[in-house]
């Protein structure tokens, strides 16, 4: 067998063991539920979700809501992760600056989010803006940590290299350390992306006019449990799919780590 | 004891018949020392009083345990550690930091991941702002002489750890530099790919008369090599002996099996009968 259809036989044989699991988890929560007689408003069956997901599609009330939630997930997460790796190229290349910032830095990332969200809707609104902005603090710190992480991970012998062949502190930076910290970087990304899904939901929660954290507090107010559960898979989905594209751009970027069978762990 | 100044040992004359620019100095070490401060606030004296002339076309090994300072020297040279007193003239010149007329090969072949060989050897290029195009040629010529026609686009980890290895002498060859520093280049290398490199390693001096001073823990490795084999022993490291290494050029590996040869290891282990921790 060739590489290639080697490693397709590896991949069709893992989707086929994801279904299968899959399947027999759907199944047996159906089965379950109709059995032990558990109502609807406690746990719907999958039959119900399903029913009340295509519902809700073809009201076409729920496009919206997931635009507006989009919207605040990639907007927070831009703002969030571009400031956090502006700020940690900062203090990564400077230590003066990382004694007079990072303390703050470390004390900001001690308070949950949670806590401040009501004062972000204070300040911003109950519009998207305060959303975009707790979204944003919350997407801030992985990729502040993970960039600062980064800049220090280049290798002694590789910087010292390139110094040997008269390379300047510029050369070195561009030459080694950036591509050294781009591994890193990308961990940051694929966390920030994560929590960015939470800090939209948590936004919405606290005070919203429109977006699927509002839509499943209203559910919730209804009764409506199966409405709730459909929401919800499209949230999971919105989470792997841009975690996947993180992935895949981590792939292109940083191709030697795939290559050279390395990776750098999450932090 | 004070170490021998080179300027008073002269090459016998066997050994530079075939040198047309014998005795012309190129790099002058004087009163080199290098001390450490380790954390407990005491000094380590790595380098005392290091004196050292080399010829141009010269091929120097020095010899030494580990700890002996031998790294911490040609460190020194390459510009990357700062010395604690005396001075290195190249050229007339004093050196502070490191030169485009330098060029280093080091422990491991510290090649950039993302980079294929070709862009590996052109590192130095790049940092030097030469002429592209004339020194892609010679880049190509050197991964050719190397025996790695072909690997031009490869990534370094689909190479075997020999070949990575000439990749790092090409890298440090590129931009012609005069004095060539290896920091036991061949050391976590197998047997049979190390002996095939010293051949190349001698190949490559023969033909571009560059002058070379090579670190290793080998002594029949030191002694094959080179015209002169200094000599360090550790805590102060420091020069105990300067060596010549009148043996016929070109050599061959079964030169190591005459008695010349064997004379000169054990002259040189005597050293460090002491130490103990140089193998053969």
């Amino acid at each position: 067998m060739t590489r290639d259809a080697r490693s397709l036989h590896r991949v069709a044989g893992k989707l086929a063991l994801g279904l299968t699991t899959f399947a027999v988890f759907v199944i047996g929560w159906e089965v379950a539920v109709r059995a032990l007689g558990i109502p609807k408003i406690v746990l719907p069956p999958p039959s119900a979700v399903v029913v009340a997901f295509w519902e809700d599609l073809r009201e076409g009330e729920l496009h919206w809501h997931l635009a507006v939630t989009l919207y605040e997930i990639l907007a927070g997460f831009l703002v969030g992760s571009v400031g956090g790796l502006l700020l940690g190229f900062v203090i990564g290349l400077s230590p003066l600056l990382e004694r007079i910032f990072y303390p703050y830095v470390v004390a900001f990332q001690t308070v949950p989010k949670v806590a401040i969200a009501p004062i972000i809707v204070v300040w911003f609104g109950y519009g998207v803006a305060s959303k975009v902005v707790i979204t944003a603090t919350i997407a801030f710190f992985p990729l502040l940590a993970n960039t600062i992480m980064g800049l220090r991970a280049a290798p002694q012998d590789q910087v010292e290299m390139l110094v040997s062949c008269t390379a300047t502190r510029w050369q070195v930076f561009r030459m080694v350390r950036l591509l050294q910290a781009l591994p890193y970087i990308f961990v940051g990304l694929d966390v920030a992306i994560v929590l960015s899904v939470i800090g939209a939901i948590v936004g919405e929660f606290v005070g919203a006019k429109a977006g699927l954290g509002y839509l499943i507090l209203q559910k919730n107010f209804n009764f409506d449990m199966a409405g709730t559960f459909g929401i919800l898979i499209i949230l999971s989905a919105i989470g792997v799919g841009l975690h996947a594209l993180i992935g895949l751009a981590q792939r292109r970027v940083v191709f030697w780590m795939d290559m050279a069978g390395e990776r750098v762990m999450g932090a | 004891m004070r170490p021998f100044v080179s300027t008073s040992l002269r090459r016998p004359p066997s050994a530079v018949a075939d040198r047309a620019d014998d005795g012309e100095c190129l790099v002058r070490i004087a009163g080199l020392e290098k001390i450490y401060r380790s954390k407990d606030g005491s000094d380590i004296h790595a380098l005392a009083d290091i004196n050292l002339d080399i010829q141009s076309a010269e091929l120097i090994s020095i010899v030494g345990p580990s700890g002996c300072g031998k790294t911490t020297l040609l460190k020194i040279l390459a510009g990357i550690l700062e010395r604690s007193a005396g001075e290195v003239v190249m050229q007339g010149r004093r050196l502070r930091g490191p030169s485009r007329a330098i060029g280093v090969v080091f422990q491991t072949p510290v090649l950039l991941p993302w980079r294929t060989v070709l862009g590996n050897v052109m590192v130095p290029v790049e940092v030097q702002r030469r002429d592209r195009a004339e020194f892609e040629a010679r880049a190509r010529q050197l991964i050719a002489t190397v025996g790695l026609s072909g690997f031009e686009t490869k990534y370094p980890h689909e190479l075997s750890g020999g070949m990575q290895q000439r990749v790092g002498i090409c890298r440090a060859l590129v931009h012609d530099p005069s004095f060539l520093l290896m920091d036991e280049p061949f050391g976590a290398l197998d047997a049979m790919t190390r002996e095939a490199l010293n051949e190349e390693l001698l190949r490559i001096w023969s033909a571009s008369r560059k002058t070379i001073l090579l670190v290793t823990h080998s002594i029949a490795e030191a002694v094959y090599l080179a015209d002169r084999v200094v000599v360090m022993t550790p805590r102060p490291g420091r020069i105990v002996d300067i060596i010549f290494i009148d043996l016929p050029r070109p050599r061959t590996l079964a030169v190591q099996n005459t008695g010349e040869f064997g004379r000169f290891v054990a002259r040189i282990r005597r050293h460090f009968s002491a130490a103990g921790s140089v193998d053969s």
